[in-house]
Formats: C-alpha cells, structure tokens, sequence
C-alpha cells in the first residue's frame, strides 16, 4: 500500500504542497490533475525520491518506486539497449536488481530483454534514442522506469507530447502494468485521460488538496455544484472555479 | 562508476568532432601561445639614411674607429628599409613601408672625433601607438649600445693617453713631442735638481712643483677607475635564489600543454556533468529509493534506499574521465614538443605527478561551471569565458602592472588552478622554483575547494 501522509513541501516562503494526505493500492491507478503550479511534479517528485518533504512521509510497499519523469531521461547518443543496460548495471550495483538465479529478481542483460519485449522496442534495440519518434523515446523512458521491477509505478505527464495514436499505445502499456498488480501514479493535464484510465482522482491547487477519490465521486461533487452539465473536463474546471482557483 | 565512464567514453567516441574540437582547438592555441612566447618579437622595419662617407672614421687620441661599424651594428638590430636621401626615408615611413626612419649625418665623424659637442642622429617615426613604442624600444636600445661601446673606447683611449702622461714616453696623439718624461717621474727629476741649487726662493718653487706632479701622478692613476666607473656606472651580476633560470623555449612547453591540459579538463568535465542535465538524467541517476530487499515499508524521512549514483560519486566520475583523457592528450603533447626540445624523460614520473593533479584541479573547475549550467552549449561557453582569461592572468610578469592590480592578479591566479598547474609543471619539467611538492599540494587543495562547489551545485536536480 502506497500511503502519503501530510506531505507539506517548502521553497523558502512558498508552499508548493499543503499537508497532503492519499493511498493507493496495488493495481490501483492514480491521476494526479490541477491546473498549472498546483504541486503535481512536486508531489510526484517525492514520491520518487527525487526531493525529500519538509514535512510528512510517504510508505511504499517493498520494492521500490520507479520513476518517469516527465522529459525522457535517456541518453539521446546511446541506442535503446544500451541506455536501458546501462541503467540496468547501474539498478544492480546500487542493489536494486539483484543477481537472476530462478523466481527472483532477473539481472541486467534479461532485465533488458524483458524490457524490449514488453515495450515492443525489440526491433528498434540498436536504434539511437536521437533518431526514435516522441511515442517510442517515451516507452523507452517508462522502460527505463520499471527495469527494477517497482511495485509503484510514478509518471510525469507520460503523454504531454504524444500524438493521439501513440497516446492511445502508450496508455494500453500503462494499464497492462496496472493489471499486473502495479500502482501507478501519474500526473496529467488531460482530465478525459485522467477519468478514462484512473481509478483514483487526486486534484491539486495551489498545494492544497481539493479532493481524493475515484472519477465517478468527483463528477458527481462536481457536478452537484454546477447549474448546467457541462461534461467532466467542463466539470473539473467549475470545481476549481467554485473554491477559488 | 565504471559504468558511467564506459557510458560517457561511448557518447564521446560517438561525438568524433567534439572530440576533434575538444583536441585540436586546445593544442592550436597552446602552440599559438606558445611560440608567441618563445619566439622573439620581429625586428622592425626602419628606413636608414645613411649620410657619412663609408670611409668615415672617428679619431680619438690617435685611434681610428669606422663609423661602418656602428652602423652595422644598427641594421643588425631592424629590418633596415634602404633609403638615399631624408626625404626618401619620409616617404618610405608615410606609406608605410618603415616603422621609421634613422638619418645618420654627413659630419657624424667630425663630431664624434671633436670630444667636445655631441653628435646628433635624427628618428623620423610614423605608425600607431603600439607600433611607435615597439620600434622607438628597439631604436633606442641599439643607439644606447652603440653609445655605450663609442664611450667605452673613449674610456681606453683616455685611459692609454693618462697612462702616457703618468709613465712618460709617446702619448700616441698627433704633434704631441716625442719620448716626454711621465709625471711619475718628475718629483724625482725635480728633487735633483734641487739639491744641485741651494738657492732657497728656487728651492721652496722647485718643491712645489715636486709635491704637485707627485699628487698628479697618484690621482691620474686612479682616475683609469673612475673612468670605467663613469662609462659603465651599473653592471650587472646575475645571481638566482632558486633553481635554474628556465629557458624561454622550455619554459613556453610548459605553458603550452598547461593551456592544453586546462581545456580539455575543463571542457570536458563541464559538459560531462552538464549533459546528465541536459539530458535530464541527473535526477534519475541520483534520485533515492527505497531497497527492494527491505523487509518492510520505508518512509520519506527515513529513507535507506540508495541512488543509482551519489551526487559525490558522480563529481568523482566527472573528474577521472577529463583528468584521465586531459592526461593522455597533454602527455602526448609534451611527449610530442619533447622530441624537438631538451626536456629531462628522467623526471617523467614528476611529469605525471603534475599533469594528473593539474588534471583533477581543472577538472574539478569544469564539473562546477557544468554543475551550474543546465545544458552543454552554456556550460562550454561558461568554460571558456572563464578559464581563457584566467591562463592569460596567471601569465602576467610581476612588475608588469601597478603593484594593487598584481596583488589582485595573485589573489585570483591563487584560487583558480591554472598558475599551480603552470609553477607545478615548470618544477616537474624544468626543475623551477616553487617546489613541486608545494604545487601539488595547492592542485589538491583548489580541487577538494572546485569539488565542493559542484557538489553544492548539484543539489539542484531540474
């Protein structure tokens, strides 16, 4: 169980995040949406370990978070494979990997063939991350993020820059680890992806917590507040509108 | 971390024009300086009319000198610009041609041989500020040796004829008697002579004179020295507290491969750390995350979990791949320069010694210029910014500039490597002052100082 218990952060008088609170459990998927400067990557980036809280503490379930931000991580001169071995020797000497006797952890060279074959980048393995499209940099990047096999998955925006057919794979990706048993939490701007794909809303403003539950609990606080019925994204920004963001 | 640098040497050898870059432009302009340096500056162009009849000679005291031989001894020191008349001369300095021009006068000799007035030579000069003080240094510097050697023979001259005067005999100089008795030997002569005539008023004159040419005898012949004293009043003797005085040319290798070494660091550890930035790898790489082996869950205040690499390892990383690849192109280079100058191979080992820690320190320089940047291209350009004017700094002669500005200088040169890496190779290769051993320990110093500032540099991750 993924638990976050009055996370506060603090850059010198700002308060980038108020005392939030949330859980989420495996298999579970978590959107984390608000306007612009609501917290989001803040949030995400302690939950990742990026940043340390002012004040709060986040539980993670053995096995570690993995990471996505939301720029690619990678090594544009390497190819897919080396970047994703490279960070696999690196997973296994910092101890996150372990060695690949049978049933336990794989180590780099089939962390990386495993890899390949779930992101379906094994063709494109020798290929230069320079020369690969937004969608394919992006699963390389999300591959990059799950080679320690972590039991909570945290994505940055993971679809800003895709367009929509590569949303669409990259979503079906996302969910297929979800079915798996993993938590995912991720952040997005797009609220139809958040209500399509989440089983959890966590909406943000200001570093405040504005509400934690699932789509169908937000649009009907949403939409209780709100005369006419304007659809959820309409919805959300009515929510927002109504406590002064 | 051998992963990383296996990581960055592969990004490098697949970067072959950076790599050109990173080598080429570092050794181009280490040359450049460096033969800027060993080189003397070109000698000036400078019209020369010369106006005296080549068989003109200069008379002292029965000593001819050819005024050829001056004159000689001045074209030596320029370029010289033939020219027939003054006017030529102008001309030949309004268009261009010379820097300036020296008219040397028909009646040089006349004035020369008088003693008695000076003789005159014109300088006619044209061109910009920089230009006028160049030729005007060289000008008067062979005009001054030129004096200096017509005032030393003048000297002997005057020396030979006192010494006539004082020993007797012939004086050399033309209508001058023949076989005259020296004023040493007058007193004797005179007292001779008084005691063959008692006459008491001849007696008290004839001793006058004796007491005066025994006194005239005695300063004449003290005044040989006051004679060298005045025609050379300061002469130099050269003495070096430390160590030997380096060679020019030995001494412009050392600040060759020191620029050479200084770049490569610099650069390349500066966009070694800069691209995990620009990459956005950095907070991937050093982000802390909770083991999967711990038993239980861990929170965010108390987090075990350890990086993929420290902030601390990383910096460390940075620095052995640009000291290591600094290393090798800076040795290559003094290996290189080695074969056409005398360096000592027995002090190789030292040679080392000072290139490695001269490494680390630029290294540790460009890892927090890099550690500031968020992308290549500015951490490259901050790199130059920096490190170009501050080898030219630490190349600044004491007494160059007011006395404040150089304390300035020092300050600065202290605290940044390029002047212990120039002082720690010069000891190594060329056995100069300060010690190695000091220089060494100062590298060591400014890179624990360089790597603590990039690693505060580093807390910032985006």
């Amino acid at each position: 169980m993924l638990a976050v218990h009055g996370v506060t952060k603090r850059y010198g008088e700002r308060e980038a995040l108020r005392g939030v609170s949330f859980q989420a459990g495996a298999g579970e998927m978590v959107a984390v949406i608000g306007p612009n400067g609501a917290g989001k990557t803040t949030l995400l980036s302690i939950l990742a370990g990026v940043q340390p809280p002012t004040a709060g503490d986040v539980s993670l379930p053995p096995g570690g978070v993995g990471w996505v931000p939301q720029q690619p991580a990678l090594y544009s001169r390497l190819s897919v494979a080396e970047n994703l071995e490279l960070f696999a020797r690196l997973e296994r000497a910092g101890g996150r990997l372990g060695p690949s006797p049978p049933g336990a952890h794989p180590g780099p060279v089939e962390a990386v063939a495993a890899m390949l074959e779930q992101t379906g980048l094994q063709e494109r393995a020798g290929e230069r991350v320079e020369r690969l499209s937004g969608g394919n940099r992006q699963r390389v990047n999300i591959a990059i993020g799950l080679l320690s096999e972590p039991t909570v998955l945290v994505l940055d925006e993971p679809s800003s820059s895709l367009d929509p057919r590569q949303r669409e794979r990259l979503w079906r990706f996302i969910c297929a680890l979800s079915q798996r048993g993993r938590c995912v939490v991720f952040s997005t701007h797009n609220v139809a992806e958040a209500e399509r794909y989440a089983q959890r809303l966590v909406v943000l403003a200001d570093g405040e917590l504005l509400f934690n539950g699932s789509p169908d609990e937000f649009a009907r606080a949403a939409t209780r507040e709100s005369s006419s019925h304007p659809g959820f994204e309409g919805a959300f920004v009515e929510f927002l509108r109504e406590r002064g963001h | 971390m051998r992963w990383m640098l296996k990581k960055d040497l592969l990004i490098l050898a697949r970067s072959r024009v950076l790599v050109a870059v990173l080598v080429l432009y570092p050794v181009a302009v280490a040359l450049l300086i460096g033969l800027a340096i060993s080189r003397a500056p070109s000698k000036p162009k400078v019209a020369i009319v010369n106006l005296a009849p080549s068989s003109a000679t200069v008379e002292l005291g029965g000593t001819r000198l050819n005024v050829a031989h001056y004159y000689s001894q001045l074209l030596g020191q320029v370029q010289p610009v033939p020219a027939a008349t003054r006017a030529e001369a102008v001309q030949a300095v309004k268009s261009g041609k010379a820097l300036a021009a020296i008219v040397i006068p028909a009646n040089i000799a006349s004035r020369l041989s008088s003693v008695i007035s000076q003789a005159h030579v014109e300088v006619i000069y044209n061109g910009n500020a920089l230009e006028q003080s160049f030729v005007h240094s060289t000008i008067e510097s062979s005009l001054a040796r030129a004096n200096l050697e017509l005032s030393n023979e003048i000297r002997r001259v005057a020396a030979q004829v006192i010494g006539a005067l004082v020993r007797g005999g012939n004086l050399g100089v033309a209508g001058a008697p023949q076989n005259l008795p020296g004023l040493g030997e007058i007193p004797h002569i005179l007292r001779g002579i008084i005691a063959r005539h008692p006459h008491e008023s001849d007696r008290a004159q004839l001793e006058r004179l004796a007491e005066f040419t025994e006194f005239a005898a005695q300063n004449l012949g003290l005044s040989r020295k006051v004679l060298s004293t005045v025609s050379q009043p300061i002469q130099i003797d050269a003495t070096n507290l430390q160590g030997g005085r380096t060679p020019l040319d030995a001494y412009a290798v050392v600040v060759a491969v020191s620029i050479s070494l200084m770049f490569v660091c610099v650069l390349l550890a500066a966009g070694g750390i800069a691209l995990e930035r620009e990459e956005h790898t950095l907070a991937r790489l050093v982000r802390s995350s909770p083991n999967p082996s711990a038993a239980s869950s861990s929170t965010a205040s108390g987090r075990g979990g350890a990086a993929l690499i420290t902030r601390e390892a990383l910096i460390a990383q940075k620095l052995l791949l640009a000291g290591g690849c600094a290393l090798v192109v800076a040795f290559a280079m003094l290996a290189g320069i080695g074969a056409f100058v005398g360096l000592e191979w027995g002090r190789v080992g030292l040679w080392l010694a000072a290139l490695a820690l001269g490494g680390l320190a630029f290294a540790a320089l460009g890892v927090a210029i890099g550690a500031l940047a968020r992308e290549v291209r500015a951490a490259s350009l901050l790199s130059f910014l920096l490190s170009l004017p501050l080898a030219f700094l630490a190349l600044v002669p004491a007494g160059a500039v007011a006395s404040g500005l150089y304390d300035a200088i020092r300050a600065i040169s202290f605290v940044f490597p390029y002047k212990a890496t120039l002082e720690a190779l010069d000891a190594a290769v060329n056995r100069s002052s300060p010690g190695l051993a000091i220089s060494l320990v100062h590298l060591l110093g400014l890179t624990a100082l360089f790597a603590a500032l990039a690693r505060l540099g580093l807390r910032r991750l985006d």
